[in-house]
């Protein structure tokens, strides 16, 4: 019992002061896009080839990247200028697919819920989660909200066990053909008014799996979503910051 | 008999194909149930349409000889039907299940002859079961087995758990809370990986290599990229090695350590759960520290790695290594104290050496049942060739051994990690890639956390990719847990599936 107390005594006090503080994160942390410059006027548009995931169109001198194909790749192969790089934001959720056709400038970050299902769920949301063909890495970041350092259940959000205890639906993975009627059917079994929250590209659109015939490709087509999540994985803080932004907590 | 005097390989090496003899059928079987006797393992086996369509399937079988670090490769042709090797070498079951849905094929005689992925055939209007070869199949709709009898009754879980994890379904046979049987279906994390590598490498397949696991992103991308640079003859410049190896042992530490912390928590030794918990994140930001993404997306590449590690970023990150290894120490200690604790995990859940034998167990699962498999020892590359001589093993088999193994693992760990940190080479961090060698195999074992982790490439006449085999850890160790469940009480599931801890995507590819 001695050596516990004294264990906790080590261990510290861990809990993040997020959102009071914003989080520090790597230097190598890979966030919002930043684009130098404005596309050469002779652009060849090769990005629109070059990227694996059919994330870049051009146009108009404008280059759009698609943060919902985005895998945020370290080693971007699509702007042979090199015009595509990352910052280290890492508030990245938004309310809305075309939301997520950035080209630089203001990033349009999620908008609360509407007045009707905020007051349901502002103060207490609970999730069911559903893997659907993602990698368990969209889903380890959402579990690791629930460890004392991002501690969710302060903010009142919690993840349940069952669709009938849910608010709302968190889904990860790109809607393998082996799991879209189990997604249906927990979006189903959810009482109205609900939720649905699209975590990660695959999710988003499929990911890197998006040309595969046994995926979706994500969400969109089955479900109306309310949040878009992206990344791949997205951070942690990425995730939160979107929760707390739909729940007008931010 | 035929004599056993195959090809062999090392781990990371390449063969021309015309050097592998086509055997008999019946030379192929002796020699491999010759090998299976001798203590070899059946690593990865594959079937890929012959060049010449009339040849049907070609079978190749990759044999490692742990004791020679090698690997022995096999080779036959089978037609529509081929007799099943299974009963008289149960580590061939999955193979054959697997290669009976993709192409189509009936191994003969094979005693549980089932779906692995639900998926139609890759050979157009085929089913080894006779289904509509034109329709997907639905997931989990197979006959399982069933037992009968008063006071027997049957629960099926899944695939939609309790909690954040990922889908798969368990029928589990009981007689009041006792499990008699365990029959585990998954495929419902099938993405198509290894169709999708079909003459590739495309720009697309890092980026999914990365993913077949999220938690094994390293040990997937390492396995795949040593067999790029075995099929181009690129040889990876030290410095390389080095960041490699370092980010394999971190993603070891942060599952490791998460893993302990989840035990914790199935039985309810919070202390443990909280730090282990936060724990793992710290193992994770220290990856992210050295490339930007908590699993290590973008490090490993073919040639090398992307992302330099400095001798500042190197002092820089073993000097947080200390700190996070203080309270890790601390967090198990308590936990390997606790009679509570103890008295939950021993004895629960035992595997006995024969069975992880017969099955073909790997890592954590087969090192907990005294059975020594560590692909980092036995068929060491890169920095392990000198650097790893600690190969861990338990007696009991039990959960106890398994979280046992990965406490002693992460001690290990922590000592690569300060080894490899203090003695970083000099030099460049990538070399090129060439084009792929014509009408060759490769092989890479990577020593995952969850344990050997098998990427094969077999390349055509023109430089691609004519077939592309994964074997995760899981494909073989799933067996093992239904197994390591009988006569257990059902309500232990959750703790005996967490002291296995499998992956279901990297099964599901």
């Amino acid at each position: 019992m001695l050596q516990m107390i004294r264990e906790r005594w080590r261990q510290g006090f861990r809990t993040g002061k997020f959102p009071k503080e914003e989080p520090i994160l790597p230097p190598r942390f890979r966030g919002l896009p930043q684009f130098a410059g404005e596309c050469p006027s002779d652009c060849d548009r090769a990005c629109e080839v070059l990227c694996p995931f059919s994330a870049c169109k051009s146009g108009d001198g404008r280059l759009v990247l698609d943060l919902g194909r985005c895998l945020f790749c370290a080693d971007c192969p699509a702007c042979p200028q090199g015009r595509i790089t990352f910052g280290n934001d890492y508030r990245l959720a938004v309310r809305q697919r075309q939301d997520l056709l950035y080209s630089g400038g203001e990033y349009p970050l999620a908008q609360p819920l509407e007045p009707e299902r905020l007051k349901l769920f502002g103060r207490s949301l609970k999730l069911r989660q559903v893997s659907a063909g993602g990698c368990n890495g969209c889903e380890a970041d959402c579990n690791v909200l629930g460890t004392l350092v991002f501690d969710l259940g302060r903010f009142g959000i919690q993840f349940v066990a069952s669709p009938r205890h849910a608010d709302g639906l968190l889904l990860t993975g790109p809607v393998t053909e082996n799991m879209r009627s189990a997604v249906l059917a927990t979006y189903e079994a959810m009482p109205a008014p609900k939720i649905v929250i699209a975590v990660g590209a695959c999710g988003i659109n499929g990911g890197p799996f998006l040309h595969s015939s046994e995926v979706s490709p994500g969400l969109d087509p089955l479900l109306p979503v309310d949040l878009y999540i992206p990344g791949c994985p997205p951070h942690p803080y990425t995730i939160l910051d979107g929760l707390l932004r739909l729940l007008d907590r931010r | 008999m035929k004599d056993l005097n195959p090809k062999l390989l090392k781990n990371g090496e390449a063969i021309a194909l015309e050097l592998v003899e086509i055997l008999d059928f019946d030379d192929f079987r002796d020699c491999l149930l010759e090998e299976v006797r001798k203590q070899g393992r059946v690593a990865a086996c594959f079937a890929v349409p012959a060049v010449e369509a009339s040849r049907g399937l070609e079978l190749f079988a990759l044999v490692a000889r742990d004791r020679n670090a090698c690997v022995a490769v096999y080779r036959t042709c089978i037609g529509e039907r081929f007799p099943s090797l299974t009963p008289s070498c149960p580590q061939m079951h999955l193979f054959e299940r697997e290669i009976a849905e993709q192409y189509g094929v009936v191994p003969e005689g094979h005693p549980w002859l089932k779906p692995l992925r639900f998926h139609t055939a890759w050979r157009p209007g085929v089913d080894a079961w006779g289904r509509p070869a034109d329709q997907h199949p639905r997931s989990g709709e197979m006959e399982f087995y069933q037992v009968e009898g008063e006071g027997v009754h049957e629960v099926a879980v899944g695939p939609v758990h309790a909690g954040i994890i990922e889908p798969g379904h368990f029928r589990f046979q009981c007689y009041g809370e006792k499990v008699m049987h365990l029959e585990i279906s998954l495929g419902y994390q099938h993405r198509g990986i290894e169709q999708m590598l079909l003459n590739g490498p495309h720009p697309a397949t890092m980026a999914q290599m990365e993913t077949i696991a999220g938690d094994t992103t390293i040990g997937h991308g390492l396995a795949y990229c040593q067999v790029l640079e075995a099929l181009s003859g690129c040889e990876v410049p030290a410095k390389a090695q080095s960041i490699r190896a370092l980010a394999l042992e971190l993603e070891r530490l942060a599952n490791h350590v998460g893993d302990i912390g989840a035990l914790a928590g199935d039985v309810g030794f919070l202390p443990t759960f909280s730090y282990c918990g936060r724990l793992r994140g710290d193992y994770l930001n220290l990856t992210a520290a050295l490339c930007g993404s908590r699993f290590g997306r973008g490090l490993v590449r073919p040639g090398g790695v992307g992302f330099d590690l400095d001798p500042v970023l190197a002092g820089e990150m073993l000097a947080r290594l200390k700190g996070i290894e203080g309270n890790t120490m601390g967090a198990m200690e308590i936990f390997f104290d606790a009679p509570s604790v103890l008295s939950r995990f021993e004895g629960r859940g035992r595997l006995s050496r024969s069975v992880a034998e017969d099955l073909g167990l790997v890592g954590v699962a087969a090192k907990a049942c005294a059975v020594p498999r560590d692909s980092r020892f036995f068929h060491p590359t890169g920095v392990y060739r000198h650097l790893f001589d600690d190969l861990i093993t338990e007696e009991t088999g039990d959960a106890m051994a398994r979280a046992k193994v990965r406490s002693r693992e992460i001690t290990v760990s922590i000592e690569l990690l300060r080894r490899i940190g203090t003695s970083l080479p000099e030099g460049p961090i990538r070399a090129p890639v060439g084009p792929l060698k014509a009408d060759a195999l490769a092989i890479a074992l990577v020593e995952g956390w969850r344990g050997e982790v098998v990427h094969v490439g077999l390349t055509g006449g023109d430089g691609r990719l004519r077939r592309y085999k994964i074997v995760d850890p899981s494909f073989h160790n799933w067996s093992g847990l239904a197994m390591a469940m009988r006569d257990e009480q059902i309500s232990d599931f959750p703790l005996c599936n967490k002291s296995f801890n499998l992956s279901y995507c990297g099964f599901d590819l």
